[in-house]
């Protein structure tokens, strides 16, 4: 991957698109989302992340150009064009999806370990949500502790897919695959129990720490970083350092 | 006698290598493309896949477990947990509904001493809905063991089949004019009224030669008739030109948008000219491999289909050197669908193929460069590629002076609901939905859903609209709604179809199809505000900016259609124009009351005092 010090110019031929009106360079072959990310510029996300492949599932960094709505994460960036992301139109339907994956899922931010680390806590800061706006699902999904040391709490998952692709990518060891369909769909873990404790998971695996929100957690480090300290304490999801929950 | 219910299968894994399934697998070639159409057949064998049978295959394949779990729960036809040795399925589009179908499936219920959805506990049959089946003009109908479908259900036919399967009769030796499947071709234009000849028009493309081929088709203008209406000239010309070391053709028979049926039509009357398409697709982009998705409900066609290309191959027809043209080399593989609308959707098709979950694909690439297995592929609808035929036969000119100058040729209707003729129309493209509605023999109509519960709902001030790409374009759903129709419950058995069939990839579709039969049924036990109505216009216009694909993308279209069209059927159903909760506080707080014996407004604040 380039670096921003060569980004945009490659044989001397800068490539640059606009984003809300100021210039991002670019490398053939980025996209949106990769380049703007690069400058340190915001544009939501949740599924993304700069060390995988676009997933494009989340849809929160729905961006337009010409009018036209498509996830920046997917699109590739072309020059000389106009993508339209920060604007009350887009901010508002990134809010609504937001509230959509609160209510999908059982997320209690003050009992929640993550809170303060959490992704789609701090986007939710960012998008300005203050309610859920919809009827809560409270889906029964029961904790999987089984693991010594990494645990799993379903009723958080966003089915952002970040740690079937670690497994799979880094730690070349496929513990998750996602499974059921429509509202039904979940993450699931790959052994004969269906438990973690059956896989070859380890705690120094990316997969591990490669969740955005709450849903897979370290054993026994509960309130380890004191709350007023975390991450999205002192920054926040739009930060250029802080984009990515890890 | 009946297959022997399997419903503990723990059988060890050294039976399974022995068994079916072990064949199964070296008859696949132990490729792990062939999943989806392994786990189907296993399935047809041992009634439901057992965790250790999926651990089997998954060994077998070289695939995780967790993967294998991942494709076996997605499709709807599939079972990860006993179903019974009977599998009943009622269809439940709006059009079985109006036929009475959920009245029959509670008889059936009643008769069988079972709840929907469940299996009942000696494992002898499970009974439930499933999404339309492609028999709107002869239901109620109901697919059993997702291989058999019976038509025309009535309170006999429940009845002697509820007995049937008491005395465990095994389905083929049902009634056999029960499975009668009648083909109701209304109006013949030059599709269905025209018979080729197997190869001839075969035999015209190689004589006009693959440049000349391409010349007749854009000539043709012909357009794809599986919905997006893309020329289908240019996308084999992309085809061919990218580059790749194979090229794919694939039939769509997924026809699963609900009130469509004319793909199974053509592929009953027809088939010679389907695969006759396909071959012809396959000279034009250069591909010596095809393949039919068959969608799992027609599985009662497999047989025939498979007689047909087996007719064709003895006819040089398919296989090496067809028609004599040495290096022309073409055949035709079946796969089966397993229950997912989305694979539908070219690039979950695709997948699908690949014995994969159905979810779409990051398009671009589109199929054409990166299609299956990454190479070129064409993905074309059945009516398509039958018109495709008779476009190499008789000539691009001769197709494109039929029709509209926008819309060539002709274009066939699924048409079914609140009408004396249900059945096929063929028609020029062009042709108002009036002379539709006179021809079928409507009367009194409220309403036409045009191209299925994706497509648009006209109202009858829009009955002078022609069906054509340039003003109400269709892929072939023509669903009638008289007068006495309630047009909320037809959004709202389409939210029911959307939300069961949403693949769950993307958080706009998974979600919002599921928040949207949420408030639909909350308005429908009268517990709606005009909030709840506007938060569907909401959830309506999120949906068609943000979805992944196609599919969530025009998930709300009816919902959208009958609030702007029809929203009296809405508004008589609110209990307050202000904002009222999904659950009832009355119902909620009685057991305290009870428990306290405090029964006084104040504490509680009964309803009837706010």
């Amino acid at each position: 991957m380039s670096t921003l010090a060569n980004a945009g110019s490659t044989n001397g031929t800068s490539h640059a698109f606009a984003l809300d009106g100021e210039d991002v360079p670019f490398e053939p072959g980025d996209t949106i989302l990769q380049a703007a990310r690069r400058a340190g510029r915001y544009i939501p996300h949740l599924c993304w992340h700069p060390d995988f492949h676009p997933q494009g599932s989340c849809r929160v960094c729905t961006v337009k150009i010409k009018g036209r709505p498509g996830s920046a994460c997917t699109m590739h960036a072309a020059d000389g064009q106009k993508v339209e992301s920060d604007t009350d139109e887009l901010n508002a339907e990134r809010k609504m999806l937001l509230q959509m994956l609160f209510v999908e899922g059982n997320h209690f931010c003050p009992s929640c370990e993550k809170s303060g680390n959490c992704l789609l806590q701090a986007t939710a800061y960012e998008m300005n949500m203050e309610g859920v706006l919809f009827d809560e699902f409270y889906p029964r999904r029961p904790i999987d502790a089984s693991h010594a040391d990494v645990m799993i709490d379903f009723n958080r998952c966003i089915l952002c897919e970040l740690c079937v692709r670690a497994s799979h990518d880094i730690d070349g060891k496929d513990v998750f695959a996602i499974a059921g369909h429509g509202i039904g769909t979940h993450l699931v873990v790959n052994s004969v129990s269906g438990k973690l404790v059956d896989t070859d998971m380890e705690l120094t695996d990316r997969a591990a720490t490669i969740c955005p929100v709450g849903a897979i957690l370290p054993k026994r480090r509960g309130f380890v970083i004191p709350i007023g300290e975390r991450r999205y304490d002192p920054q926040t999801a739009a930060d250029p350092d802080t984009q990515e929950a890890s | 006698m009946a297959a022997v219910p399997d419903l503990q299968s723990s059988s060890g894994s050294a039976s399974l290598e022995s068994g079916f399934v072990g064949a199964l697998l070296l008859r696949a070639g132990h490729d792990p493309h062939a999943l989806v159409q392994i786990l189907r057949e296993a399935q047809a064998r041992h009634t439901w896949l057992s965790r250790d049978l999926l651990g089997y295959i998954a060994g077998a394949l070289g695939l995780t477990l967790a993967h294998v779990e991942g494709v076996a729960t997605f499709y709807r036809f599939l079972h990860t947990k006993p179903a019974g040795e009977y599998r009943v399925l009622f269809s439940d589009n709006i059009t079985d509904r109006m036929q009475g179908n959920a009245t029959l499936l509670d008889d059936l219920c009643r008769r069988l001493g079972v709840e929907r959805g469940q299996m009942r506990e000696d494992g002898r049959v499970s009974v439930d809905f499933c999404s339309c089946t492609g028999l709107c003009d002869q239901g109620p109908s109901l697919l059993i063991n997702h291989h058999q479908v019976v038509t025309r259900l009535d309170a006999g036919r429940v009845a002697q089949l509820a007995a049937l399967i008491e005395s465990r009769v095994p389905a083929v030796q049902w009634p056999a004019h029960w499975f009668r499947v009648d083909d109701h071709v209304r109006r013949a234009d030059v599709l269905l009224g025209t018979t080729l000849i197997p190869g001839a028009a075969m035999a015209a493309a190689l004589a006009r030669g693959v440049p000349g081929l391409f010349d007749e088709m854009n000539r043709s203008s012909l357009r794809g008739r599986g919905g997006a209406g893309f020329v289908t000239g240019m996308k084999w010309q992309l085809c061919r030109d990218a580059p790749g070391s194979e090229h794919y053709i694939v039939c769509n028979a997924d026809e699963g948008e609900p009130g469509t049926f004319k793909d199974r039509v053509l592929l009953t009357r027809h088939p010679d000219m389907v695969f006759e398409g396909m071959t012809i697709g396959a000279l034009a982009i250069g591909a010596r491999r095809g393949m039919l998705y068959l969608r799992g409900e027609y599985r009662y066609l497999l047989e025939s289909l498979l007689d047909v290309l087996q007719r064709r191959r003895d006819a040089h027809l398919l296989g090496e050197s067809i028609l004599g043209h040495t290096g022309f080399d073409f055949d035709i593989d079946i796969h089966v669908g397993a229950g997912a609308y989305v694979c539908g959707e070219e690039s979950s098709l695709i997948e699908s193929l690949e014995g994969k979950r159905g979810t779409p694909r990051i398009r671009p690439p589109f199929p054409a460069e990166h299609g299956y297995r990454q190479q070129p592929t064409v993905v074309d609808n059945v009516e398509t590629l039958c018109a495709a035929a008779h476009v190499a036969l008789q000539g691009g000119a001769w197709w494109s002076a039929i029709g509209t100058p926008k819309s060539t040729g002709t274009s066939l209707h699924s048409v079914s609901g609140d009408c004396e003729r249900p059945g096929i129309y063929e028609y020029p493209l062009g042709t108002s939905v009036d002379r539709i509605l006179e021809d079928c023999g409507a009367r009194d109509t409220q309403a036409v859903q045009v191209g299925g519960p994706s497509g648009k709902c006209l109202s009858a001030i829009e009955f002078g609209h022609r069906i054509a790409f340039e003003d109400v374009p269709s892929a072939g759903a023509f669903m009638v709604f008289d007068r006495s129709r309630d047009m909320f419950e037809v959004a709202r058995n389409y939210a029911g179809f959307f939300a069961e069939e949403s693949c769950g990839f993307c958080t706009p579709c998974r979600v919002g199809t599921a928040l949207v039969v949420k408030s639909m049924d909350k308005l429908a036990a009268g517990r709606g505000s005009r909030h709840d109505v506007d938060l569907l216009s909401d959830i309506d216009r999120l949906m068609h900016g943000t979805t992944h694909c196609g599919l969530g993308g025009s998930a709300c279209n009816a919902l959208h259609d009958t609030i702007v069209k029809f929203r009296p059927a809405y508004e008589r159903r609110l209990k307050s124009l202000e904002f009222e909760p999904a659950f009832d506080l009355d119902a909620e707080v009685e057991a305290g009351r009870r428990v306290t014996g405090q029964d006084d407004d104040t504490a509680t604040q009964r309803e009837s005092a706010a």
